[in-house]
């Protein structure tokens, strides 16, 4: 078990593995997402209450999804990085932040650009907007922080500890934001929370999800490995990888 | 110079208690501040001219100003504090007292927590003593300020616990200012909810003790935590330096 | 990677005092295997030395090679390193309270709050360490040749005067290891002779010594602790 953990945290180790998996990875997540979003956007039947632009959702549920879920990640490699120190978890929270970011950014704009034909209006302070646009803030400080540490140690460190306290923080902050929005506008009508969803619309929906989950993954194997052989670059395998093209 | 005085070497195993360890840094900083008491002043005139900056930029009406007036006092008593964090490790780190504080024989998050309480003492705590001031100046009503006083008094302490993680991470970094209020605005944000929106109750004539018991308990996670949090994040900062 | 505790003997701390040192004695600080990485640099691996009771020890090296990050290492400032570090024989991690209790570390920057005067700092740096009355500080700032500026603000004093307030501590030290970092910086030529008496009594009252400076020391039996040029290819 131990013997694992330790091989789990060798740079050397992940990158030999994920080149194996990686194809994989990626076919699996664009086979199913193309399922997920084909479906969801031709198929699935239309909404009784906003027609067709519902189907937004095949995109802006899953990126919504995928941005908590990245961080929740990070903290879980945060506390991975300060308990037992293994460089892998350094490199997937150094790796993945940039992209919990994008997918952050595309729930708000999909958000918005739902919210144009259902509300009249791009932007709403609805609770669910309002918390991602702080989760935009606090991927933003995360990859601020790493930017501006020199040191590639240090930086992993700190930038640990921020996730953790972040991610103590964002049950609190969701907890207040909806709070703070009952007080100031008492919730109309809720958007994703319909009482039953038929079966044609959480099935592709759950399908996006998925593929979007393994799209993940093979980003981050791929923004890993650039990681891993840039801190490497003086090690012994890393120059015979550049030579022959394998490791 | 000679060295009568010392005692002969030995190992010892016992130090100070970490109470008085406290009491030492506390009284340390207060009497560093009151040394330098233009520092003490600058965020409170920074506090009364960004709440000045609002009848001025938005509207003197009294309708919007009692309105808007918790939230424009919290507003700018958050930035306040944020401008002030930056001083908080900054100046012990430059002179290398900082490190002999993280060298002294104790458990440093304490160490912080009393650093953090004097900070707490010497910004957020006029802050709430100014706040009525103020308050009759944005029209808010007698049991509003009195409400308001409160929800600062209660929160103003979480700021700076919360700040100091903040100001440990970017100590000794470049542009370390913005970075810290880039990091640590949002770690705020629950804070300011509830303050102005405690008042908002109180001035529908809602009870507000739950409010104020809410916020009371964001302290006491916040002084449990943000302590140890600060702790790890200095010994990660000065190992860079 | 640790040594089982169970196999390292720990010394009875206070027949240290009243015995005479035994032959070979336990080293106080000990450093396995110490490896440091700065900035994709190696600066320092496979570093193992002892501290022995009783030594000055002159940590020597170019520019760049280590020295100062050394020093903050051993004293537990600075954490990006990995290998061992024992203090009396024991994890200096397990017992860092009562390692830093025995240790007195001086770096670069002097410690000194200018805005206090010297009696406030040395009392401020003392309050979380043990009790010390004010005439024994006093007396302490006499001996480093700052008697009349006691209450004086440091910022008015010159970079020697903060420095010898910093350097008073070593003259109420109780503390058997010191880790001095170009502590000579600023100082005139009488004081490095104290200094240096200073740093030779405390290696025959059984402590130990490690510091680092340009200066040229003429310590009789000094050990000497060789950093190399640094920048090593990491060949794993």
């Amino acid at each position: 078990m131990w013997q694992f953990f330790h091989k789990l945290g060798s740079p050397k180790w992940f990158f030999g593995i994920s080149t194996r998996f990686m194809p994989w990875l990626l076919a699996g997540g664009v086979l199913l997402l193309m399922a997920g979003v084909v479906w969801g956007l031709a198929f699935a039947p239309k909404d009784y209450l906003q027609g067709n632009s519902y189907r937004i959702i095949f995109i802006h549920v899953p990126t919504a999804f995928m941005a908590q879920s990245v961080y929740i990640m990070m903290a879980s490699a945060a506390l991975v990085t300060l308990v037992w120190r293994m460089k892998l978890a350094d490199v997937f929270v150094k790796a993945v932040a940039p992209v919990g970011l994008v997918l952050t950014f595309l729930a708000l704009f999909t958000g918005a650009v739902w919210g144009k034909p259902t509300w009249g209006t791009w932007w709403i302070w609805d609770a669910r907007l309002t918390s991602m646009l702080i989760l935009l803030f606090l991927y933003g400080g995360v990859i601020a922080l790493d930017r501006a540490i020199n040191d590639e140690k240090s930086a992993a460190r700190a930038v640990a500890v921020l996730v953790l306290v972040g991610v103590v923080n964002i049950p609190i902050i969701k907890y207040s934001v909806d709070w703070w929005n009952t007080l100031h506008q008492p919730a109309t009508f809720k958007l994703t929370e319909k009482p039953s969803m038929p079966a044609e619309m959480w099935v592709p929906l759950l399908l996006s999800v998925l593929g979007l989950y393994l799209i993940f993954g093979w980003l981050a194997c791929v923004r890993m490995q650039t990681e891993i052989l840039s801190r490497e670059q003086r090690t012994r395998w890393v120059k015979e990888f550049v030579l022959k093209g394998r490791v | 110079m000679n060295a009568e005085t010392r005692p002969a070497v030995q190992l010892a195993s016992s130090s100070v208690g970490a109470l008085a360890a406290m009491k030492g840094v506390f009284a340390r900083d207060m009497k560093v501040a009151f040394r330098q008491r233009q520092d003490l002043l600058n965020p409170l005139l920074f506090f009364i001219m960004v709440v000045t900056l609002f009848p001025l930029g938005v509207s003197p009406e009294v309708s919007f100003l009692s309105q808007a007036g918790a939230g424009i006092l919290w507003v700018a008593a958050l930035l306040s504090v944020l401008l002030s964090l930056d001083h908080l490790f900054r100046h012990d780190f430059d002179d290398g007292t900082l490190e002999q504080l993280v060298l002294q024989p104790q458990p440093l998050f304490l160490l912080i927590l009393a650093k953090t309480m004097a900070h707490w003492m010497l910004t957020g705590l006029p802050l709430v003593i100014l706040a009525p001031v103020l308050g009759v100046m944005v029209h808010l009503d007698g049991n509003s300020i009195a409400v308001l006083c409160l929800t600062l008094l209660i929160g103003t302490p979480v700021l700076s616990l919360i700040g100091a993680i903040g100001a440990a991470l970017t100590l000794g970094l470049r542009s370390a200012g913005v970075l810290l209020s880039l990091l640590i605005i949002p770690l705020y944000i629950p804070v300011l909810i509830f303050g102005t929106g405690t008042v908002a109750a109180a001035a529908e004539g809602a009870a507000v003790g739950a409010y104020l018991a809410l916020m009371g308990a964001f302290l006491m996670l916040a002084l449990t935590l943000a302590p140890f949090a600060a702790a790890a994040a200095l010994r990660i900062s000065l190992s860079n330096g | 990677m640790n040594t089982p505790d169970a196999i390292v003997h720990r010394p009875d701390y206070g027949a240290l005092m009243s015995e005479p040192l035994p032959l070979i004695p336990e080293p106080l600080l000990q450093a396995i295997n110490l490896q440091c990485e700065r900035d994709k640099r190696i600066l320092f691996r496979e570093l193992s030395f002892s501290i022995l009771p009783g030594t000055v020890t002159r940590v020597e090296g170019p520019n760049g090679s280590g020295k100062t990050t050394l020093l903050r290492i051993l004293a537990g400032l600075n954490d990006a390193w990995a290998g061992d570090l024992k203090w009396c024989g024991a994890p200096v991690a397990n017992h860092r309270e009562e390692f830093l209790r025995n240790m007195l570390y001086l770096g670069h920057r002097p410690g000194i709050k200018p805005l206090l005067t010297p009696l406030e700092n040395l009392r401020a740096v003392m309050a979380g360490r043990r009790p010390v009355s004010d005439a024994s500080l006093n007396q302490a700032l006499q001996g480093t040749g700052l008697a009349g500026y006691e209450n004086v603000p440091c910022r008015n004093l010159s970079a020697g005067q903060q420095r010898r307030v910093a350097l008073a501590r070593l003259l109420i030290a109780d503390e058997p290891l010191w880790l001095l970092d170009e502590v000579f910086t600023a100082i005139d030529a009488d004081g490095v002779a104290a200094i240096e008496a200073l740093l030779q009594q405390r290696a025959a009252e059984g402590g130990a010594v490690l510091v680092t400076t340009h200066h040229d020391l003429a310590l009789p039996n000094m050990h000497r602790l060789v950093l190399g040029k640094g920048g090593v290819t990491d060949e794993r």
